[in-house]
């Protein structure tokens, strides 16, 4: 296989695999390595993606337990996750500065979810993935994940009226 | 999409039992427009979902084409070949060796031979022995020089 061939073959889930690594690992920069790993990865196993039914949901699992791991030794070193960068690729205009500030707060709401919760979050309501290849890639019986999306949902839920309401007493 | 349709699709939403399609459906009634008054703090979540979906990764991956195998199977072919080589050297040697005994069937021949080759070997002999006469005689020449010289 040839860079370019594989270039074609991961370009349709290559920003699914970086987004999914940014939900868990949150910084942008974190998220572009481990995206990078994930993919060379995949370049040296290329003989044997033809094995796999979907080079795809591969990718995604690979991402998710190299995300944990690196989660787990950054706990384990006792270093603390800085969220600082939250959006800062995009150029703001007046616009869409109010309602980026409500997506920097739903952002923030989703990731305090834990993280299994997170991960279906991100695969469920921003891919659009369906149950069964959520629970493929996480590992779990789809009952279980539906069971957490729900759970999530209603959190999320739960803050936004709270804040809504919040604003409501206040003005 | 009328509001009670909207109100069973998020409730259907909440507890995880809306398909991807009435999922798309909610996603769309939360961009349009006209979103009821007391629905209007979800419109904040649907738009999070749908830029999030935006964002791109556009980072350049180095991906090396792996030449490496090749060099390696290079080494390991090179090596078999100069191991092979050396062990049938070698094994070559020995068995030339082995057959070249010069053996002699008959006795008698056998003692001619040796007779010829010792002789061979006393002529040669013979003459370093008559090497070494000349050898004396210089020897004696340089006794008498040095002597005389000593004396003076």
């Amino acid at each position: 296989m040839k860079p370019l061939e594989f270039e074609n073959l991961i370009a349709p889930f290559k920003d699914k695999v970086f987004r999914f690594a940014k939900r868990l690992l949150v910084s942008t920069e974190e998220a572009e390595d481990a995206t990078q790993e994930v993919m060379v990865r995949l370049w040296h196993k290329k003989e044997t993606l033809v094995n796999y039914n979907s080079v795809e949901a591969l990718a995604m699992t690979m991402t998710k337990n190299f995300c944990l791991d690196q989660l787990k030794s950054k706990r384990a070193s006792n270093l603390q996750l800085v969220h600082s960068n939250y959006r800062d690729n995009q150029v703001g205009v007046d616009q869409q500065l109010e309602a980026k500030d409500s997506w920097n707060w739903v952002e923030k709401m989703i990731n305090e979810l834990p993280e299994q919760q997170r991960l279906i979050i991100q695969m469920r309501d921003i891919e659009e993935f369906e149950f069964t290849e959520i629970a493929a890639v996480l590992e779990m019986n789809e009952t279980a994940v539906r069971v957490a999306l729900s759970r999530a949902r209603k959190t999320i839920r739960e803050q936004l009226v709270a804040k809504h309401n919040y604003g409501l007493t206040n003005s | 999409m009328d509001l009670q349709t909207v109100e069973i699709l998020l409730e259907k939403y909440f507890e995880g039992t809306t398909s991807i399609d009435e999922e798309k459906q909610l996603k769309a009634y939360f961009s349009s427009q006209d979103v009821a008054p007391h629905l209007e703090h979800y419109c904040n979540l649907f738009g999070y979902f749908k830029t999030e979906k935006e964002i791109k990764f556009d980072k350049k991956l180095p991906l090396q084409p792996s030449k490496q195998p090749t060099v390696k199977w290079i080494g390991i072919a090179a090596s078999f070949v100069f191991l092979f080589g050396t062990a049938w050297f070698f094994l070559n040697e020995n068995t030339n060796a082995n057959k070249d005994l010069g053996t002699f069937e008959n006795p008698e021949e056998a003692f001619q031979a040796t007779q010829e080759a010792l002789q061979l070997l006393s002529s040669e002999v013979n003459q370093g022995v008559e090497g070494i006469a000349v050898l004396k005689q210089y020897e004696q020449t340089k006794r008498t020089i040095f002597k005389k010289s000593n004396k003076k």
